[in-house]
């Protein structure tokens, strides 16, 4: 398959994935469309590495892998301390620094 | 390339944007989800064509394995499936469809102008990244970024639980006052 696919289908990915991030207000969709975002990078990491036949991109992708996992789970229990403390998880509501 | 070839691909690529597109328009969130978990199987079929099952069964056990079950289990525990409809901030969703267009478009141009390599791979070849090679290479050449992504894991994960625990009960029954509860 020519190289032009998947990096077209990656940069659909990657905006799909900007638009989900600007427009959502709800933080878990917003954490998903990350999810979306890296989900792109990671498969130009692959398919760059088929193309070259170099193996380091798709190391690259399992490092990129961990450190989504830690990432989420960071994250969700940073949602989840905001929940407790705020009772919404509204976006828009988010707007003091102070809790 | 055969006809069958081309059909799959394509298939797999209005899979991959029908997916995308109904996880950031679906309103109640566990939906989102679902779409997502589709979205990263459609993808790992994508590695497997590429010739990376490694990362094509780590992409379904990591990602749509273990990170949408916490994902699902946040939503439930919360109850946020849907929000209350409110007013959003004014003109926020023009201007985040406007900029998420420029970025498109720069990117579209980006790879026109640059010349994106359009001719196909090589086909890989079998052995090129079994488990063995890509065990080899991580515990080699990647061994310290390896480590470093354990202390990584195990730093988030002394992180979420620190910040997710209740506040215990000391020994003769009274809660402790938290310092942002005592203020109000």
């Amino acid at each position: 398959m020519p190289m032009s696919y998947f990096i077209g289908l990656s940069v659909v990915m990657f905006a799909m994935g900007i638009l989900g991030v600007l427009l959502r207000r709800n933080p878990l969709v917003v954490f998903m469309s990350l999810e979306l975002m890296f989900n792109s990078a990671n498969l130009l990491f692959v398919a760059f590495s088929a193309y070259h036949q170099v193996l380091d991109g798709q190391l690259f992708v399992f490092f990129v892998m961990t450190t989504a996992a830690a990432e989420v789970a960071v994250g969700l229990a940073l949602i989840v301390a905001i929940f407790k403390a705020k009772r919404t998880i509204d976006l828009d509501q988010m707007s003091s620094l102070k809790g | 390339m055969s006809l069958g070839l081309i059909f799959m691909y394509s298939a797999l690529a209005l899979v991959v944007v029908v997916s995308g597109i109904g996880l950031i328009t679906s309103r109640n969130a566990i939906y989102a989800a679902l779409f997502l978990v589709l979205n990263f199987v459609t993808v790992a079929l994508l590695y497997i064509a590429l010739g990376a099952p490694f990362i094509a069964l780590a992409q379904v056990t990591v990602y749509a394995g273990s990170i949408m079950v916490l994902f699902l289990f946040v939503i439930m525990l919360l109850g946020a499936e849907q929000l209350p409809i409110a007013e959003p901030l004014r003109g926020q969703r023009v201007l985040g469809i406007l900029l998420a267009v420029a970025f498109l478009a720069e990117m579209v141009l980006f790879v026109l102008l640059r010349g994106a390599p359009t001719v196909a791979g090589q086909a890989v070849s079998p052995d090129f990244s079994t488990p063995t090679t890509i065990g080899m290479l991580l515990f080699e050449r990647y061994l310290l970024p390896f480590e470093m992504t354990a202390g990584v894991l195990l730093a988030a994960t002394v992180g979420a639980i620190f910040m997710t625990r209740q506040p215990r009960p000391d020994r003769k029954g009274a809660l402790p006052a938290m310092p942002e509860e005592s203020k109000e």
